[in-house]
Order: C-alpha cells, then structure tokens, then sequence
C-alpha cells in the first residue's frame, strides 16, 4: 500500500471526502467479483455457466467472514519477522470504534478495511477460471478458505502492511500487481498442475457460450477497476488518485488496441474476446505500476502487456498444461510485465521519487526490487497452492467424477441449469410447478 | 402426388414463398435445419484457438403437389432460391403414396 501522506505534526481528523471516496471506492471494488463472474461465465461452455459464476460468487460470502473475523488483522496487524501481522484489537472487528482513523489517514480504519476486504475477495475468484468445469464446489469453498488463510492475507501484508518485506525493500505495488494478480495466476497454475485438465482438452471444442456475457464481464472490470486503482492511495488529496484513474484509462485502451492489433495479424480478425481480453490484460499490468508512471509511461505499459498476454494465451496449448480460462496468460503474465515495467517508466513524479531505468539517473535499483517481489510471490503462491490442491485432491477429491464433467458440472453440483432450450414438449417446467415437493425427493434417492 | 424438398439458404424463404404463392400453392412445411455441401464451414477464433464450424445454417422447405405440377414446381423452386454463389442447396421430389387432411379425411389430390 501507499506511504503515509506526512503533512503536517498535527494528528489527522476524519476527512468526509475522503471517507465518502473510499466507501464509493470500496462499492466499486466490489462490483468486481460479479463482473468478472460474468466475464468468465460466458466463457465456458454452457453446461458449466453457472458453476463458473459461483466459483466467483462464493468469495463474496466465504472471504468477507474470514476477514472480518482474522483475514484483517493477519494482512494489517503489527509485523512480525516481516512475514505476518496480528492485532487481537481486530479479530472480529471487536477493538475497532467507528471513528477510530486508519494510521496517519484521515479516513476510518474500517472504511480502509472494507476496501482492503473487497481485494481479498476478488483474489481467489480470479483463480477459478483456470479451474473451470471440473472441481467439486465444496472442494472449492474449502480451498478459497485455506488459500485466503495461508497465502492471501500473509501475502498482502509482505506488500502492503508496514513491516513486511516487499514493503520495507520498496517494491512497488500500487494496488496489486504483486500481491492479487501474479499472486492468483501463480496459485491457478500451482493448482492445475495438480487437478489436470479437462476431459476433451485440445481434443473437443471448447468455445465460449456467450461473447456478450463476456464483454459485459470486461465492461464492469473496467468500470469497478477505477475504484481498485484510484481508490488505493487511500485519498484524493494531492492527485495521486487521479493520477491513477487516469494512467487506468489509459493503459486499458492502449492494451485493448495492442491485443486486437496483434490478433489481426496474427489470426486475420478483430475478435470481441480479444478486445475483452486486452482490456483486462492493460488493467491487470498498470495495477502496480498506475501510481508511478506517466500517462505516456501507461501507454507503453499497456501496449506491451496486451501484445505479451494475447502471446501467453496459447503457451497452454504448447505446454499442454489446461488453464481453462487463461488465467496464467493474463493475470500472471500480466501482472509480471506491469511490476517489471515499474523498474523502467518509472518517472519519479508519482506516488514516490523512485525511478526506473528510462528516468532519473538510469539506475537498475528499482528493476531489482521489482524483480524481488515477483520472484518472491510467485515462487510462494506456486508452491504453497499445489501443496494445499494436491492435499484437497488427495482427502476430499478436488474433481468431480468424469461422467459428471461430460453430462456438465451444473446439474451435478448446483442441480440447475443456466437456460431453458426445451423445445415444444420439452424441459422440467410442469413437473416443478405441479410436484416440487415430490421432485426434490426423488431428486434425493437419485443421488 | 409429389413431395419436392429444398434445403435451401434462409435469407432465400421470403422470395420461394412468393413464387410458390403466384403458382398456387397453398401450404407450405418449413425447418430449421444445418448442413454441408462441397463449400463447408468456416473458421472462428477464439483467443488464438481456431474452430472449424461445418455445418451451416439452412431451411427445409417441404411442398406436396400433384404429379403434373411437380417438374415446373421444382424449376420455380430453383429459380426462387438460387443466388448463384456456393451453398445455394439442392431441391428434389419424390412420389408420395397417400396424404390425408386431418380435418376432414380427404384423401390424395383433395387432400393438397
């Protein structure tokens, strides 16, 4: 997270501006988790629709307790061995009054909590798409509450809680570059190596139900990701923030324009997954670096990342390692140019005076640092995420049965599905709507 | 009697209705249907992923007439439905043994 804003000796006071930008910040930040639902949702098969959007839907309830009642205090606590944090005043929020100010900020802690919540949320719904139809929802559940435990809040507080090492080496990492995307597309490729693929990968095709879920998906990113970005410098005070709504814009366009360009001369079109996808790739890359860089510097940030990402996507097909939904080619590729351009566009005139190697005094310094917490994040999400797959795999099966995957994954574990395609005399509709009751039972003896 | 079918382009069903309309015929059967010729499919791409798609979208229009009609039908039939570029369908008939109204039980050429 941002240095403190040292202005003045005087003690801070709440700001109602401030305050009222975290808490819209915050909503937006939120509205992530069901964007991206959508925007992986159209991209599978219609059989798993529905699985896909609450792989996403899931965090919103499982992350949100946890950090409220640990998550928090682990991610923000006082350091310890610059490793984890812990404050017994924030378990549960039960030492927390309401007008109680967030550090040197002039906004409330648990305004800066429920920010910070809405990243812990989105984090590992973005691994799920690299999972998509074939893991056990309550396989899932169990993971999202093990991962957020063991390698989410101990991860955020390396980068963003005072006292951790990323931090206190000066890596930077506006608003999670590190810490959420190469973070989830590291843990996604950790976990894939141990589940496996798809039954019919690279055999049957597998094209995306619905572009138009999808480019809603990339559209409620874009638009909640202002808050994800902007609203990370905890404050609208000196242009920081605005600085990054801007860089934001800016990237996204210049990703989305990098992608498509790169695609028409590769593949010979313009495709609509592909503008989606270089949109998405241009956020994830100038989510570290926004802060620092100009609005130039954003440009070449997103260019770079939307030709390296529409690169990426195909490396599974060659590695034969089944990333459903690109994951990997996008967050972790993504995130990993963003945080390593840092060490180059940074100009010195944004959130610090670091530089990277195209300003100031053309040093490497900050391009070492960078490499640092990449290297140091991905290597630990990587590892620590097969460890817990393959223990999940091997306890409680983290897959579906092979049957249940080819008859489609929404049936079997939600008992729905996500349209209606009966024809004339077809579908369940009448018997629901005579018998629910003796549905359910019979349901129950199926199964 | 005759049933002539034609699987035929879709944008083309507008422009068979009318010709068989001037001709005097008075129902018609329509389907969706999909299929392949010698032109294929085509390609779609989805990130890199290239997909064939083979079969292509098409109607099936279904005519009963009576024997004499049946030749001259199927010219109109073509005549309606060709835009001269591949893919344009194919049109035939067959003899059919019986047809009966539903609603009254004529039979044979009353039937039509």
């Amino acid at each position: 997270m941002a240095p403190a804003i040292t202005l003045a000796a005087e003690a801070p006071k709440l700001s109602a501006a401030n305050t009222g930008f975290m808490l819209i910040c915050s909503a937006l930040v939120m509205l992530m988790t069901p964007g991206l639902a959508f925007f992986y949702g159209g991209m599978v098969r219609v059989k798993s629709t529905l699985n896909m959007l609450m792989m996403s839907f899931i965090s919103l309830g499982i992350v949100t307790i946890l950090w409220v009642l640990y998550g928090f205090s682990m991610a923000f606590g006082t350091d310890s061995g610059s490793l984890i944090g812990w404050n017994s005043d924030w378990v549960g929020l039960t030492g927390v009054d309401k007008g109680e100010l967030w550090g040197t900020y002039n906004i409330p802690l648990l305004a800066f909590m429920v920010f910070q919540l809405m990243f812990a949320i989105i984090t590992p719904a973005l691994i799920s798409g690299a999972l998509a139809d074939r893991v056990k929802f309550s396989a899932w559940a169990l993971f999202i509450a093990l991962w957020a435990t063991i390698v989410y809040f101990p991860v955020a507080h390396w980068v963003w809680g005072e006292g951790g090492w990323a931090f206190d080496m000066g890596v930077i990492d506006f608003a999670g570059g590190t810490a959420v995307h190469i973070n989830a597309g590291a843990a996604a490729l950790g976990v894939i190596l141990v589940i496996g693929k798809r039954v019919g990968f690279k055999r049957d095709p597998m094209r995306p139900h619905s572009l138009p879920l999808v480019m809603l998906g990339a559209g409620l990113l874009w638009f909640g990701w202002f808050g994800f970005n902007a609203g990370s410098w905890l404050g609208n005070d000196d242009g920081v923030g605005t600085l990054m709504f801007v860089n934001t814009q800016v990237a996204t366009a210049a990703a989305m324009l990098a992608w498509l360009a790169y695609e028409k001369i590769r593949h010979g079109a313009f495709t609509t997954l592909g503008a989606a996808s270089g949109a998405v790739a241009g956020l994830v890359a100038i989510t570290p670096a926004g802060g620092s860089v100009t609005p130039m510097g954003a440009i070449a940030v997103g260019a770079i990342a939307g030709v390296l990402c529409a690169m990426a996507v195909g490396l599974k097909y060659k590695f034969g390692y089944d990333d459903s939904l690109d994951v990997v080619g996008v967050h972790l590729v993504g995130g990993i140019a963003g945080s390593i351009l840092i060490g180059f566009f940074a100009s010195g005139k944004g959130q610090s005076d670091a530089t990277g190697v195209f300003y100031g005094d053309h040093t490497f310094d900050q391009l070492w640092k960078q490499l640092a917490g990449v290297g140091g994040v991905l290597a630990y999400s990587l590892i620590v995420s097969a460890i817990l797959a393959f223990v999940l795999h091997k306890t409680i099966g983290m897959r579906v049965s092979e049957d249940e995957e080819v008859a489609g994954i929404d049936q079997a574990e939600h008992a729905e599905t996500a349209y209606d395609f009966s024809g004339a005399g077809g579908g369940a509709a009448k018997t629901a709507v005579t018998a629910p009751v003796a549905a359910a039972a019979s349901k129950k003896v199926d199964a | 009697m005759k049933l002539i079918t034609a699987v035929v382009k879709p944008h083309r069903l507008d422009e068979i209705k009318e010709a068989l309309q001037a001709f005097g015929v008075h129902g018609l059967t329509v389907t969706e249907a999909s299929g392949y010729g010698r032109q294929r499919g085509h390609t779609e791409v989805y990130r890199g992923a290239e997909y064939t798609v083979d079969l292509v979208p098409k109607i099936r229009i279904e005519v009963l007439v009576e024997d004499d009609d049946a030749e001259q039908l199927v010219d109109v039939v073509v005549k309606a439905a060709r835009t001269g570029k591949i893919g344009d369908g194919k049109v035939w008939s067959v003899p059919v043994e019986t047809a009966v109204r539903v609603r009254t039980g004529e039979r044979g050429p009353d039937a039509l």
